[in-house]
């Protein structure tokens, strides 16, 4: 419906036409592996193999998924949503925490070597976490950490890019005025922090733990060199030791006494896309607003 | 000026002694300036230990030459790496990845964006959305699902494959081919959140720019490409040379897609995976340190010509 009232906005031009095309080619090209996805997990293995692609089965499937996928070495599947939650969790807080307070106090107050410290942020921005993994793990195994929760939550805590939006943030958005204000009143210097500027930045908070979220709840690399046990493992390393792991996807490879075929599979790729599917549904438009607001100051 | 005489020269620093109540606000900015350092103390740690102390062991362990059990320092790992069989290939395996998957990107991504900002409308939006939805399907669970959508007997684009001459996974999941399934699969993943990036850029054109640009009769797809397009040529910066850098890192895609077919690529088939291999198959962490340190110079190579490039600073003139 409102692609009709769109269109008829206006006159239709071959222009528009095909420009209409197009981003409706593109919009299925997205929709349709995740609507894929969906289903998949609804039906049996042969179903998914010879029957219509898009085409639902049954809830009862499911369940045998789900059942299937619980079975699968003893559980391991709740430890390895336990440990999503707990990694993504822990350096969602600490990312976000010491981003903040860096961008503020580089932001607002006088720091010897601040601009140096700016600059290095903003390289540091710019090299992928996974360029650092593999002397990480040097690092981490050296003080016998490995293969533990705060060896995947500590290095995915260092945060340049949130550092670098919320410099922007505090030094567009935070009238020195404001503080100056805040300072005659009597609050002290971290009352100006607490009272003033941390209400100011709920959006740039809610920016941060977004990035923040989707990047840890995402994470492969990372836990997948630093964790040896399987019961460590986050969704997305678990997910990965399955497909690789088993001739679910490819049985061909070989046959397989587990229970573990393609919708099970497809089951576990749903517990893992889920959460951030939710989150980008819920967060899009205020997502599109601070990524705009970024961009107007930055 | 008289404060001048006393301070000394003309090039001295502005003095501060003249102002109205120098004592207090010399203690001000003293005891706000620790408070600064404490607010950037986690920070400052978690840089220390997690961003400069690897970068910088990787530096150390690059030199170090462990292999013969001597320690000598030197360029060993280095040409060792470089006469390993598995390099090169990794390195062209990566470049061609790069040399498809970025220029896909730009333009799509483009063309994509001016297509959305050329009406607002619920359209549009609507459109912005969807188009950001595939980017929450990343690492393994993107494999796992554009391994079925490019596998003929599971895909819904079965059809479409089949057409092109694929019939069966072991067609598309070959070794000629995998940059470009790499590249697809990159592409779809990434390509709505710059479209977001891009069309949010777009919004900030001044609206009489585009409005003298209708007046002076450009139509849509001039005004897109002559008005909007150079305006928005800093984000085109901003978008291939962090892409690049994150393409430079490709792991998790060879790495499950070798795992699930054992056929196509292979463990060393781009640069991590080869880094990762030469650590943890060999345990021979120097060379792997080699390949680390060639991923962090080119990524911070990258990331230098970006900020001198754009003003990625400019809230520092502006202040």
């Amino acid at each position: 419906m409102s692609m009709n009232a769109a269109v008829g906005a206006g006159r239709w031009t071959p222009l528009r036409v095909v420009k209409g095309l197009v981003l409706l080619g593109f919009a299925v090209y997205c929709l349709v592996p995740l609507a894929w996805l969906l289903l998949a997990p609804t039906k049996t293995d042969a179903q998914l193999v010879g029957g219509n692609p898009l085409a639902f089965g049954s809830f009862d499937q499911v369940l045998l998924a789900w059942r299937h996928l619980v079975d699968y070495n003893d559980g391991v599947l709740f430890d390895w949503i336990w440990n999503s939650v707990v990694y993504a969790g822990g350096s969602l807080l600490l990312s976000v925490g010491s981003s903040v307070m860096a961008g503020y106090a580089l932001a607002v107050s006088r720091i010897p070597g601040r601009r140096a410290l700016l600059v290095l942020t903003l390289v540091a921005m710019m090299v992928p976490p996974t360029a650092l993994v593999l002397p990480l793990f040097l690092e981490i195994n050296a003080v016998g950490l490995t293969n533990t929760a705060l060896s995947v939550v500590l290095p995915a805590s260092f945060y340049p890019f949130g550092v670098y939006l919320a410099f922007i943030y505090f030094s567009t958005s935070l009238p020195r005025e404001l503080l100056e204000a805040g300072r005659l009143d009597g609050l002290s210097e971290f009352g100006l922090f607490r009272h003033l500027a941390l209400p100011l930045a709920k959006p740039l908070m809610g920016l941060l733990a977004f990035f923040s979220f989707v990047a840890n709840w995402n994470n492969y690399f990372l836990p997948y060199v630093m964790l040896s046990e399987e019961s460590m493992y986050n969704l997305p390393v678990g997910l990965g030791a399955v497909i690789s792991g088993t001739p679910a996807l490819n049985p061909a490879n070989g046959g397989s006494f587990l229970p573990i075929t393609r919708p099970e599979v497809a089951l576990a790729g749903l517990l893992v896309v889920a959460p951030i599917v939710v989150v980008f549904v819920v967060c899009q438009r205020y997502l599109v607003r601070g990524i705009l607001a970024g961009s107007a100051k930055g | 000026m008289t404060a001048d005489l006393k301070t000394g020269g003309p090039g001295a620093p502005a003095p501060r002694v003249t102002r109205p109540t120098p004592k207090a606000s010399k203690r001000a900015h003293r005891r706000w300036d620790l408070t600064g350092i404490l607010f950037l103390l986690p920070y400052l740690l978690l840089l220390l230990v997690f961003g400069l102390g690897p970068a910088g062991y990787s530096v150390f362990q690059s030199f170090v030459d462990e292999r013969g059990g001597t320690g000598d320092v030197g360029f060993g790992n280095y040409a060792h790496v470089f006469a390993d069989f598995r390099f090169w290939p990794a390195v062209g395996n990566v470049a061609l990845y790069l040399g498809i998957w970025l220029p896909i990107m730009v333009f799509g991504v483009l063309v994509l964006a001016l297509m959305l900002h050329d009406r607002a409308s619920r359209f549009s939006g609507a459109m912005r959305l969807v188009f950001f939805l595939p980017g929450a399907v990343t690492g393994s669970a993107s494999v796992l699902l554009w391994y079925c959508m490019l596998e003929p007997s599971l895909s819904p684009f079965g059809a479409g494959l089949r057409a092109m001459g694929f019939t069966s996974g072991n067609d598309v999941f070959a070794n000629d081919n995998l940059v470009v399934v790499f590249a697809v699969i990159a592409f779809v993943t990434g390509a709505g959140q710059w479209i977001v990036i891009m069309y949010g850029a777009l919004q900030n054109i001044p609206d009489e720019l585009l409005e003298a640009a209708q007046l002076d009769g450009a139509g849509p797809l001039r005004t897109a490409l002559l008005i909007k397009l150079p305006l928005v040529t800093k984000y085109v910066l901003y978008m291939v040379i962090l892409s690049l850098a994150n393409g430079l890192q490709l792991f998790v895609e060879p790495q499950l897609i070798y795992g699930i077919t054992r056929s196509a690529g292979s463990p060393w088939w781009s640069l991590n995976q080869f880094g990762y291999a030469l650590a943890f198959q060999t345990g021979d962490f120097g060379s792997a340190a080699v390949i680390s340190m060639l991923l962090l110079v080119l990524c911070a190579g990258a990331g230098i010509v970006l900020i001198r490039r754009t003003d990625f600073l400019s809230t520092e003139a502006a202040r």
